[in-house]
């Protein structure tokens, strides 16, 4: 019998900055300095409240924390925590948003195809 | 530092005194008002679809619900806050310090000519510094779509220096839920959160100047000291 599979988290730490393209298939957590593009088609990305993104996110989910410039692009759903600052336009089916973060830009609930849009919440 | 302590006292001139008032509830307070401003606009959202709405007011998730909900794009920026970024104060040529205009306009509102169909002001001209007032109004027009509304609220006489700034949230079709807006400066996320401060009332001649080129401008009085305007590009 094989041992259940457990799903892997990759970790951007506080200190760790990355310039370049990040893509994967596993939940990426950063509370680094990231810049460029991420792209985790079937992954989740949470920026943490230390987090500072500067790129543009392909993901699952996303959850910010912290800070996010650049556009996010999610098949499942966005939340913005009460600490989030965004900047950039957010498209995903579902999107959160918590009082007290701060966005500017677009947000647009769009389906995926053969899916019926969520609504938004907060 | 005679510098920065003057830079300092100029954006301070903007929050509201303190020193009288009671301790501010950790929360703010919400209180609600009947807006017939709103009202119309939500006839609009209500029979049209895929609007494009811009919100010059501090992020609210209930704006953005209530027109994504509708099927609407919702697009956000508290000009307001941008505003009081320290980095636009400059001196002029008779060293006085003024917010750099271009500056403002290049660096927000950058959005594609004729792009929104709505655009919600709220009390945006009445707490903004005085030299971003007419070049924002004008940057808006350039932004709105043709036959494009755009709605502010401006104080009437009646309304004292003191008037708090409120950020508007919309709860129903014509009813908005006001919350007392408190901010720290843009840059010193640490500094004590104030309230901005009334910096002019407008009578209807300087409102009529303020959207000459608009297309059309409709009065909405209310009862409390609030007069709102619907302009259509």
């Amino acid at each position: 019998m094989n041992a259940p599979l457990t799903k892997e988290l990759a970790n951007i730490g506080k200190s760790i900055v990355v310039k370049g393209e990040l893509s994967g298939s596993e939940d990426l957590y950063v509370e680094g300095t990231v810049e460029g593009k991420i792209e985790l088609r079937n992954g989740n990305l949470t920026v943490g409240p230390y987090g500072n993104v500067k790129a543009d996110v392909i993901a699952k989910a996303v959850v910010v924390q912290g800070k996010l410039n650049g556009t996010i692009n999610a098949s499942e759903r966005v939340e913005l925590q009460k600490s989030a600052v965004m900047s950039g336009d957010v498209t995903s089916p579902h999107v959160a948003i918590e009082e007290g973060a701060s966005l500017h830009g677009k947000v647009d609930v769009q389906s995926p195809p053969g899916k019926t849009a969520g609504p938004a919440s907060s | 530092m005679a510098d920065m302590a003057s830079v300092a006292d100029n954006v301070m001139r903007f929050f509201r005194s303190s020193s009288n008032q009671t301790a501010a509830p950790a929360v703010p307070q919400k209180r609600t008002r009947r807006s017939s401003g709103m009202a119309e606009i939500s006839q609009l959202l209500n029979t049209r679809e895929g609007l494009c709405v811009l919100d010059l007011g501090p992020t609210s998730a209930s704006n953005i619900r209530y027109f994504i909900d509708k099927g609407h794009k919702n697009y956000s920026e508290d000009l307001l806050y941008s505003s009081l970024d320290p980095a636009l104060r400059i001196k002029d040529n008779e060293g006085n310090s003024v917010v750099d205009s271009k500056t403002f306009i290049a660096e927000n509102l950058v959005y594609e000519n004729c792009q929104f169909d709505v655009v919600l002001c709220w009390n945006l001209p009445d707490y903004m510094e005085e030299s971003l007032v007419k070049p924002t109004i004008d940057r808006l027009w350039s932004v709105m779509k043709p036959g494009g509304v755009l709605l502010a609220f401006f104080h009437t006489r009646d309304a004292g220096p003191d008037s708090i700034c409120y950020r508007y949230h919309v709860s129903d079709s014509d009813i908005l839920q006001m919350q007392e807006v408190k901010f720290a400066l843009p840059g010193h996320p640490d500094s004590e959160k104030q309230s901005p401060r009334l910096q002019r009332v407008f009578n209807n001649r300087h409102i009529e100047n303020l959207f000459h080129d608009y297309a059309s401008i409709k009065f909405f009085l209310a009862r409390d000291a609030i007069r709102e305007v619907l302009v259509v590009r």
